[in-house]
């Protein structure tokens, strides 16, 4: 078997190797840079860091997960931008993709992890069962996920954590998380975590990850949950173009009426665009095709943490999880029989007071003065 | 900021409940006990019927007659402005529709959000105004309780983050709309047990006071 070891070709050298011309090479770096919203001048600065760039060498694992977030990368129609991204890193290991199998695909991972200790990228697909967890909820090789992510994590650069559920536990940590389902950033705490959220993420967010890292040699600006900003600063809701009908108050209220024919905003039929961090509404999906809220549909939120658990799909964002009219008159019962209560104690207290009462005679007073 | 969406649903979910639970029970405690204890009894001979006249009460207590207008012009205004901009904004915007829908399962129609957005702000700066009001107002000042900033700082909270929310101005917004939903319950835990039953007691006090001019014979 090859070893894996860190390939010596630089980026520029591998990717001319793939038949890519000058002219294909510095339109990847442009499309790179507005990917990333950053400025048309960086692009020359682009280019010269990526000619020079040492492939890194992947090491992609996968665990709780439904190869969903493999299939948004690989199966984005060719050629594209992902491929040629992709041609950028060394995946040394990604048990779904690479033809090698049992001992020998281990092998690969370990030699990869030797041979490129410090440097190699880690990307995680599927959330793990926490320590405390069976670890044979979900074993590769006869070792649990716990443990190969926390031995292959130790010389790692950084871990990207692809999917909702290596960012935020995902549907496996759904209620009532039977396999006490954890994500990356609750495993790894001493390495750089980027989250790349989305069931599945949007692919140009997991290349565009791969390479700020490659030109910067630095990972990107993340939010509050270890996001990029550059791709999950804004919420699909205000980058949505049916927001104006949101703003105008014009919405479609079933999947076939009038507002829904119109193209109208979808809040009433559960959109969760307000809540919701990713970039659909800008990169829109196969190849820039359309996006969910294009099709008809409204989005479910899927890339932000709990989003099974955050209610219906087709529930309005401002409706209540589990509250129900139920939950009012029975505690409005109760409130009567308490105000009843209150009320007939001291009716009954007037009343008894009343009967007690003894009478005193003006003469009687009168003596007492 | 990175429990935004937990907090968003925690608001949504099991405080949301605790909130309509404790509502519930205040506010119909207080309110049977009222009707139960209803008034003493008066063995006066009435002079005329009771229900009528308590009804028309219900109507003029709620204008102000010239003479309240002429006292305090400001009181009768913005009162009026800020309460209906009040109703508006809870019982208009579409999402309030929703969540209403949600959890009785009726509904009407809305409008359309720029007009709720306005007359929001229109509430949010009577609002301002009446704590000006209140707090500069030589006698106003001395008869205000602490309970009486209370209520106001709870009202205002819930308008002000509802508009902030509307207008994302709060980021990450799962925070600002948590937020606004806390406010909210706060809102209505506090409701049974401060100032703010009048919402539901106003009408009944003046049906009471109606009748009893009523009864009296005396103009209502
Ligand atoms: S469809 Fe969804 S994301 Fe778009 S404007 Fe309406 S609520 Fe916002
Ligand atoms: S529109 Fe919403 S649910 Fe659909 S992929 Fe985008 S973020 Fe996920």
């Amino acid at each position: 078997m090859a070893t894996p070891k860190r390939p010596d070709k630089t980026l520029g050298e591998s990717l001319r190797a793939h038949g890519l011309s000058r002219r294909g090479f510095l339109k990847l770096c442009a499309a790179t840079a507005s990917m990333m919203a950053l400025p048309a001048s960086m692009v020359p600065r682009i280019a010269a860091a990526l000619e020079q760039a040492k492939r890194p060498s992947v090491i992609w694992l996968s665990f709780q997960e439904c190869t969903g977030c493999t299939e948004s990368l690989t199966r984005s129609h060719a050629p594209t931008l992902e491929n040629l991204i992709l041609d950028m890193v060394s995946l040394d290991y990604h048990h779904t993709l690479q033809a090698a199998s049992g001992d020998a695909a281990e092998a690969a991972r370990m030699t990869a992890m030797e041979a490129n200790a410090g440097e190699y990228l880690v990307v995680v697909d599927g959330s793990i069962p926490g320590p405390d967890a069976n670890p044979g909820f979900s074993t590769v090789a006869g070792h649990s996920n716990y443990d190969i992510l926390m031995e292959t994590v130790e010389h790692a650069a950084a871990v990207i954590a692809v999917g909702t559920c290596a960012a935020f536990g995902g549907l496996p940590q759904a209620k009532p998380n039977p396999t006490g389902a954890m994500s990356v950033m609750d495993l790894v705490k001493d390495k750089p975590v980027i989250n790349v959220s989305g069931c599945p993420p949007v692919p140009m967010v997991i290349t565009g990850v791969l390479a700020h890292y490659l030109t910067f040699g630095a990972l990107p600006e993340l939010d509050g949950y270890g996001r990029p900003m550059a791709f999950f600063g804004q919420s699909i809701h205000d980058r949505c173009y049916r927001r104006p009908f949101y703003d105008k108050g014009l919405f479609a209220e079933t999947f076939d009426d009038r507002g829904a024919q119109e193209g109208w905003c979808l809040y009433r039929l559960g959109c969760k665009g307000p809540t919701t961090y990713n970039a659909c509404a800008t990169m829109k999906w196969n190849s820039g095709t359309s996006w969910p809220i294009e099709a008809g549909h409204p989005c479910l939120g899927c890339s932000e943490p709990s989003f099974w658990d955050g209610g219906s799909f087709y529930e309005p964002v401002s409706v209540p999880l589990t509250a129900n009219a139920r939950t009012l008159l029975t505690a409005g019962a109760a409130g009567a029989v308490v105000g009843g209560t209150v009320a007939a104690v001291a009716k009954h207290r007037v009343k008894k007071a009343d009967a007690n009462r003894q009478p005193v005679t003006i003469e009687e007073l009168e003596k007492k003065l | 900021m990175s429990d935004a969406m937990d907090f968003l649903l925690w608001t949504k979910g099991p405080m949301f409940n605790i909130a309509m639970a404790i509502f519930a029970i205040g506010l119909l405690a207080r309110l049977v006990e009222i009707l139960v204890l209803g008034r003493s009894t008066n063995y006066a001979e009435p002079r005329a019927n009771e229900w009528m006249p308590g009804f028309r009460t219900v109507l003029t207590r709620t204008v102000a007659d010239p003479g309240t207008f002429k006292r305090a012009p400001f009181n009768v205004v913005v009162g009026w402005v800020w309460h209906i901009g009040f109703l508006i904004a809870l019982l208009l915007f579409i999402p309030h529709i929703e969540l209403i829908k949600g959890v009785l399962g009726i509904s009407w129609p809305g409008l359309a959000n720029p007009v709720v957005d306005f007359f929001t702000a229109v509430t949010l700066l009577s609002l301002i105004a009446t704590l000006v009001h209140r707090m500069t107002h030589p006698v106003k000042r001395r008869i205000s309780t602490v309970e009486d900033y209370l209520v106001w700082t709870i009202v205002f909270l819930v308008v002000l983050t509802g508009y902030l929310a509307y207008h994302r101005l709060v980021n990450p917004y799962p925070l600002a709309l948590g937020m606004h939903i806390l406010c909210a319950e706060i809102f209505l835990i506090m409701l049974p047990f401060t100032k703010l039953t009048h919402i539901f007691t106003a009408f009944i006090a003046r049906w009471y006071n109606g009748a009893a001019f009523g009864r009296k014979g005396v103009q209502s």
